[in-house]
C-alpha cells in the first residue's frame, strides 16, 4: 500500500512537471538548494503506523514495525522559509496567505496542505526535479530521536471508556512549546540526522492520509476507511489535520495541546519516475521468482 | 424472614437481570422505523405513547452541499443532516431507545459526528460517532428525559463552524402520558411545525459583495473570521430568509392547538408571535416542569430548543418573528403563519377605519360619540 500512494504521488507530480521541465529556471537563494538536502541511506527503523486501529470496535495501539524505506531520502535539512513561500506566491504557484506575519528568514507557518502541496508542485515546475511532501514513514526516519511515539497509554482494556480517559490524560499532559511564535531558521537545533528545527514549535504537513483499520484475530490490520482530506502533520508530537486547516486549535470537545504553527520541508526525488522503475523492479523481482 | 439485607440483595438481583440483556446488546423490544421529514414539518408520533418503550430507528445522510440562502442569491457551503437546515426533527418518548445511523456518503468532504443532548454520556454520543466520507455508525441511547433537545454536528477543532453551516435539529422527547398543564390536566396539539433558526457568517469580498466558494474546506478559513466577530450576516428560519412566508407560510385554523417547537443551536433568541401569545410556553423545552401561561415573548438559550402551544382564535396572518426586531426585519428572522376562519369582533373590531380627522373636534371625542 505504502509503495502504491508514493507511486500515485510521484506519477501526479511527474506529470504535472515534465510540460515545464525545459522552462527550468536556475534556483537562487530564493529556492532551496541542493545542499539544503540531506541525503539519507535507507536504514531499518521502528515505526508506529499512523492512523485509526480498532479490534471488535474497541481501539488498540497501532502495531509498531520495523520497517525500511524502499531508497534513500533527499530531505530538506530545514523547514521552507517564509522568503522561499513568497517567490511561490509571486511567481503565481501558492496560495497567498492572508494572514502570514512570519519574517523572511523564518519557516513559512499558517500554511495548510494545500498550500504546502502547491509549494511542491511549484517547486518541481522551476527546477524540472520531482519534490514532494514526505510521507509519514519517511519523516518518522528522518527525524529519527526526535520522532515521537504516539501508542495509546492503555491497550486491550476491555472498557472502552478507559482508553478514552487514558488517551485525554496523555493529550492533555503534553507541554506547549515555550515559545509559539515561529523562531530563524535553526533555533530548535539539528537532530542525529542533520535535520534543523525538527519537533521545534512547527509541525510539519506530511502526504500521509489518515487511515482507519480493524485489527483481525490474526493480528493483520485491514484498511476499512482512507480519508485523505485528513492528513497526518508531524512534530513534537503526530497529529492528524483537515487539509485546509492553516491554524490548528482545540477547544470545546478537542483537547490537548495542537500544533502551535503548520510549515512544511520537502523530499526531492533523485530519479524522474522512481515509483516507475521501483513497479519495474518489483515486476521483475515476481517473475524471477525472487521475492 | 426478609432482612433488609436480603431484601437489597433481592433488588440488586433484579437489578442486573433488567441490566443484563442491554449489556449484551439484544434488547428484546419492539422497533419502530421513523422516516423523517424536512422542517418546519414533524413525522406522524403519538402524543401519549401506546404501549411500552420501543427502540425508534432513525437515519440521518450527512449532506454537504452548496444552499442559497437569500433572495439576493448569496450561497453558503451548507453542511447538513438528510439536506436540511435545520435537520429534522425526531420525536420519541420517555424511556424509549433511540437508535440513531449516522451516514456520511463517500462524496462528501469532511468527518463528521452527532451530539445529541438529550443523550448520556460520550459527549452526547459525539465521541462514538465520528464518521470519515465513506463510513456510517449506529448509536443507541436512552431517552431518559423529557423535553426538546438540540442535536449538532461536533468535530473536534471545527465544532461551531459545523453548526452554523447547518448541522443542527431537534429531537423531542414526550411524557409517555403526553404533556400535561401546570394543574395535571392533560394538553393536546393538533398540529406541530419545528422552526429551526440558524445565524449565519458569510465572508464579504473588498467591494462587500458575499463571496461564494467552491467547497466547505475553502470557506473555512474566512467564515471563521466573520464567525469570531460574533455578527452574523444573516439569522434565519428553516435555512433562508423568507423560507417560512408566502406559498411556505405555516398554516392553521381557529380553534386548533399548535405546537411550535424553536430552537437554535449556537446563539440566543427570542421568538414571539405577532398578534398572538403562547398559552403554555416550556420556555427551556423540558416538559418536567410546568409551562409557563399567557407569553408574549418567549427567550430560547443558545444550545437549547423550546417548546410553545397556542391555540388560534382570530383568522389572518400572524409573523412569528425573533422579536430582536432587527434580526427579524433586517437578518431574515421572520415566518408567517396563514389562520383560516371567522373573525371574532368581541376580541378586535376596527371600531373606526383610518380616515381624516374631523374638523372643529378632538378626535377623542368623536371616537366616543360613535361607539355609543
Amino acid at each position: 500500500m505504502l509503495l502504491a500512494m508514493k507511486l500515485k504521488a510521484a506519477l501526479t507530480a511527474a506529470a504535472l512537471a515534465s510540460p515545464f521541465a525545459m522552462t527550468a529556471v536556475t534556483p537562487s537563494d530564493t529556492l532551496p538548494s541542493a545542499q539544503e538536502f540531506a541525503a539519507l541511506k535507507a536504514e531499518n527503523f521502528s515505526y508506529r503506523i499512523a492512523g485509526d486501529f480498532s479490534r471488535d470496535g474497541k481501539p488498540v495501539a497501532a502495531p509498531l514495525r520495523q520497517i525500511k524505506l524502499d531508497s534513500s531520502l533527499a530531505i530538506m535539512t530545514r523547514q521552507v522559509t517564509a522568503a522561499e513561500y513568497a517567490r511561490c506566491v509571486d511567481d503565481g504557484g501558492c496560495p497567498r496567505i492572508p494572514q502570514a506575519s512570519t519574517k523572511d528568514d523564518m519557516p513559512m507557518v499558517g500554511v495548510n496542505w494545500r498550500d504546502a502541496t502547491a509549494y511542491a508542485r511549484w517547486m518541481t515546475r522551476t527546477t524540472g526535479k520531482l519534490h514532494r511532501l514526505p510521507t509519514d514513514e519517511e519523516w518518522v526516519f528522518a527525524a529519527a530521536e526526535k520522532a515521537s511515539d504516539d501508542a495509546l497509554p492503555v491497550t486491550g482494556a476491555a472498557d472502552p471508556v478507559r482508553v478514552w480517559i487514558a488517551r485525554y490524560e496523555a493529550e492533555t499532559s503534553r507541554e506547549r512549546p515555550a515559545l509559539l511564535a515561529p523562531q530563524p531558521v535553526g533555533a530548535f537545533g539539528r537532530n542525529e540526522r542533520g535535520l534543523q528545527d525538527v519537533a521545534g514549535n512547527v509541525w510539519e504537513w506530511t502526504d500521509t492520509c489518515f487511515v482507519r483499520h480493524d485489527v483481525e484475530p490474526s493480528g493483520a490490520a485491514r484498511v476499512t476507511n482512507t480519508n485523505c482530506g485528513v492528513r497526518v502533520v508531524q512534530g513534537a508530537h503526530r497529529a492528524y489535520m483537515t487539509d485546509f486547516i492553516r491554524d490548528p486549535r482545540t477547544g470545546g470537545c478537542a483537547a490537548g495541546v495542537p500544533p502551535a504553527n503548520l510549515g512544511f520541508r520537502l523530499v526531492v526525488e533523485q530519479e524522474r519516475w522512481p515509483g516507475l522503475r521501483r513497479m519495474a523492479e518489483r515486476a521483475a523481482d515476481k517473475v524471477f521468482g525472487r521475492l | 424472614m426478609i432482612t433488609r439485607r436480603t431484601a437489597l440483595m433481592g433488588v440488586a438481583a433484579v437489578a442486573l437481570v433488567i441490566a443484563a440483556p442491554a449489556l449484551a446488546d439484544d434488547l428484546k423490544l419492539p422497533r419502530e422505523s421513523v422516516e423523517l421529514v424536512a422542517p418546519p414539518f414533524v413525522h406522524a408520533h403519538d402524543q401519549v405513547a401506546k404501549g411500552g418503550p420501543k427502540i425508534m430507528e432513525f437515519k440521518l445522510t450527512i449532506r454537504e452541499k452548496e444552499v442559497v440562502i437569500d433572495d439576493a442569491g448569496t450561497k453558503l457551503q451548507a453542511m447538513t443532516f438528510n439536506g436540511s437546515i435545520p435537520a429534522p426533527m425526531m420525536v420519541v418518548h420517555e424511556g424509549d431507545y433511540v437508535e440513531l445511523t449516522l451516514v456520511n456518503p463517500e462524496t462528501n468532504t469532511m468527518p463528521h459526528n452527532i451530539d445529541l443532548h438529550a443523550a448520556t454520556g460520550g459527549l452526547g454520543g459525539g465521541a462514538l460517532t465520528h464518521v470519515n466520507p465513506g463510513e456510517q455508525t449506529v448509536l443507541r441511547f436512552k431517552a431518559t428525559r423529557t423535553g426538546t433537545f438540540v442535536y449538532h454536528c461536533a468535530p473536534e477543532g471545527m465544532i461551531p463552524w459545523h453548526v452554523v453551516s447547518g448541522m443542527h435539529g431537534t429531537i423531542m422527547v414526550l411524557p409517555r402520558d403526553g404533556l400535561k398543564n401546570p394543574e395535571g390536566k392533560p394538553l393536546h396539539y393538533d398540529r406541530i411545525y419545528y422552526v429551526g433558526e440558524n445565524d449565519f457568517y458569510i465572508p464579504k469580498d473588498e467591494n462587500g459583495k458575499y463571496k461564494s466558494y467552491d467547497s466547505p474546506g475553502e470557506a473555512f478559513a474566512d467564515t471563521t473570521e466573520v464567525m469570531r466577530k460574533l455578527i452574523p450576516t444573516h439569522v434565519v428560519f428553516n435555512g433562508r430568509v423568507g423560507a417560512l412566508t408566502g406559498k411556505n407560510a405555516m398554516t392553521a385554523k381557529v380553534g386548533e392547538t399548535v405546537m411550535f417547537v424553536h430552537s437554535e443551536a449556537n446563539r440566543d433568541t427570542r421568538p414571539h408571535i405577532i398578534g398572538g401569545h403562547g398559552d403554555y410556553v416550556w420556555e427551556t423545552g423540558k416538559f418536567s416542569n410546568p409551562p409557563e401561561k399567557d407569553l408574549e415573548t418567549w427567550f430560547i438559550r443558545g444550545g437549547s430548543a423550546g417548546a410553545a402551544l397556542y391555540t388560534f382564535r382570530q383568522p389572518g396572518v400572524y409573523a412569528y418573528v425573533n422579536h430582536n426586531l432587527i434580526e427579524a426585519a433586517e437578518l431574515g428572522a421572520t415566518a408567517h403563519i396563514k389562520v383560516d376562519g371567522e373573525w371574532n369582533n368581541d376580541l378586535m373590531k376596527q371600531v373606526v377605519p383610518p380616515g381624516p380627522i374631523p374638523v372643529g373636534k378632538s378626535s377623542a371625542a368623536a371616537a366616543t360619540v360613535l361607539t355609543r
